[in-house]
């Protein structure tokens, strides 16, 4: 390890107690005991290096340790705020894992390690022993990076809900409680930013609920982008369902004829999407007031939803395996991190170049499993394949996606060129089906990661 | 693992069809399919998506050509299809074949 490495470890030792001398833990050996793999982290990434670790090789040893006792899903969780879902219906629960698969799952907070003797030290004053480590971490939200937002004011006032949890349930009752004709007001992301459950999605759903509840209210996004992924299919179903007119550079391809043309609306539509170059991009917001002072202006709003800039999870960086960025550099190949050997990280943490998604930590928490087990067998690394799928709503009955294989090119994660997106001169019978497998989804999804 | 490998300069992304280059087993790739068709292929009967666990081999072939050719509609098995070379899919076949639909003792 570098010296800075060594001397951020001692400093964390020094914040959290050293470990007593000789240790007291029992750490696996290659020879005679079986391999102990310990991953941090019980989110859809870890789950799924867990499984696949014991469904490959069942002998070794594997224990998560994850500081909630279950795991709420983010995919899926704006649809508690348009009230298709409850908040209990993003739970899903570590059972399986346990009892199926023999899988240690321990309900702890890692407070640092050792990565010269392999040991990860808890909150709760355990000293686990590793083999092979791997780290999942998600993301961390970076409220305070925004003028006049922190994470008390989401927590009370204008919520986040990105993580699901409380906020979540916030903003579904702020949107219930908003006056006839106000607006919802969402602040997005800067990149780059874990995509679930989906800024535009969200916005979507929301008018799709206001469009029967409040049919005078308004959505408006305002962005510090020009653009993100499914840009052009998701404003064409905004054209089609929320009288959105679409900007002139993203009407290349849309369908002007046909039984189901984009329309050229005439007044204002009930969404509206403020892109950077237009102003989108937040400078302040007033909790008070319940202001958002954009590049354009000030907007007054009735409940304002904001995503903030975000970077990998904190125990990446507690661990000492992030950039200057805060993201975590890492090996295409095994994902084996590039700041210290023997750990891996994977998911919406690592910087992979391949969209921050639950489907994109899924494929890579298995290639992880796999060269988790070759590196410790000693046999050469197994050539790997990823996949993604994004699968995004417009309205409950109108789905779209963008859809992704990866293979190793140059020891680089690449795309493999050919079609991403839903086409726009899609049927009504394929926008209704996406919207169907979306749901389908959900469910054979959460069981490949933990059941 | 195939030894030679062939090196090309791939600038960017590698063309599914182009040239040859170390093949992930029928294993690692069918593990892609397995968020929306189920671990090994194994999904319950009351989901839309198809089980693959145990399809025969020349069938997941023909579909897998048909989803790529557009000669069977789809919603995004096209854009999947298109991901792989006819020896990737013909491994995945393979695997996918070998697997008993209900999986037993897991």
């Amino acid at each position: 390890m570098s010296d800075m490495q060594r001397r951020t470890f001692l400093k964390l030792l020094g914040a959290t107690g050293a470990l007593a001398a000789g240790g007291g833990f029992a750490r696996s050996a290659f020879a005679g005991s079986a391999p102990h793999v310990v991953v941090i982290g019980g989110g859809v990434g870890g789950a799924t290096t867990a499984k696949y670790l014991k469904l490959t090789d069942p002998k070794v040893r594997v224990t998560i340790i994850e500081k909630n006792p279950i795991y709420i899903r983010p995919y899926g969780s704006s649809e508690v705020v348009n009230g298709h879902v409850t908040m209990a219906e993003l739970e899903v629960s570590y059972d399986a894992l346990r009892s199926r698969y023999g899988i240690e799952v321990i309900t702890d907070t890692v407070t640092g390690y050792d990565p010269e003797r392999r040991v990860v030290e808890t909150a709760g004053g355990k000293k686990v022993g590793y083999d092979r480590l791997v780290v999942s971490p998600g993301v961390q939200l970076h409220y305070d990076a925004i003028d006049g937002y922190s994470q008390a004011i989401a927590e009370s006032k204008i919520p986040s809900g990105w993580i699901p949890g409380s906020q979540t349930q916030l903003l579904a009752a702020q949107l219930k409680a908003m006056r006839p004709g106000g607006t919802f007001m969402i602040v997005a992301p800067p990149n780059p930013y874990r995509c679930p459950p989906g800024p535009y999605e969200r916005a979507s759903l929301v008018a799709e609920w206001l469009q029967h509840h409040n049919p005078t209210g308004k959505v408006m996004i305002l962005d510090p982008k020009n653009g993100f992924v499914t840009d052009t299919t998701m404003m064409l179903g905004w054209n089609r369902l929320y009288g959105f007119n679409v900007p002139a550079d993203f009407r290349k391809g849309m369908p002007i004829h046909g039984d189901w043309p984009m329309l050229d609306h005439t007044g204002p539509g009930m969404l509206e999407w403020i892109p950077a170059r237009d102003g989108g991009t937040v400078k302040r917001i007033d909790a008070r007031r319940m202001e958002v002072e954009a590049e354009n202006g000030v907007h007054r709003a009735d409940v304002i939803n904001v995503v903030p800039p975000m970077t990998a999870g904190k125990v990446a960086g507690l661990l000492g395996l992030t950039d200057d960025k805060g993201w975590c550099p890492i090996n295409h190949r095994t994902f084996e991190s590039l700041k210290q050997p023997g750990v891996h990280v994977i998911g919406d943490a690592c910087a992979s170049g391949m969209p921050k998604s639950g489907f994109s930590a899924n494929t890579q928490a298995k290639v992880t499993a796999r060269a988790v087990l070759d590196l410790i067998a000693e046999r050469p690394a197994s050539e790997p394949a990823w996949e993604n799928t994004c699968y995004a709503l417009a309205a409950s009955d109108y789905g779209m996606f963008v859809a992704d294989v990866f293979m190793l090119v140059d020891e680089k994660i690449s795309r493999v060129k050919g079609p991403r997106f839903q086409p726009l001169d899609a049927s009504r019978a394929q926008i209704r089906m996406s919207a169907v497998y979306q749901q389908a989804w959900m469910k054979t999804f959460t069981d490949d990661c933990f059941a | 693992m195939k030894l030679s490998v062939l090196l090309f300069a791939a600038a960017g992304a590698c063309s599914a069809s182009a040239w040859a280059q170390p093949q992930a087993s029928g294993e690692t790739m069918a593990n892609t399919c397995a968020a929306c068709h189920g671990t090994h292929g194994r999904v319950g009967e009351d989901v839309a998506m198809v089980p693959l666990a145990g399809m025969d081999k020349g069938e997941f072939i023909r579909a897998m050509r048909d989803f790529r050719s557009g000669k069977r509609p789809s919603t995004l098995m096209h854009h999947v299809a298109s991901g792989f070379t006819d020896a990737e899919v013909e491994a995945m076949a393979e695997f996918f074949a070998a697997q008993s639909l209900k999986g037993g003792e897991r």
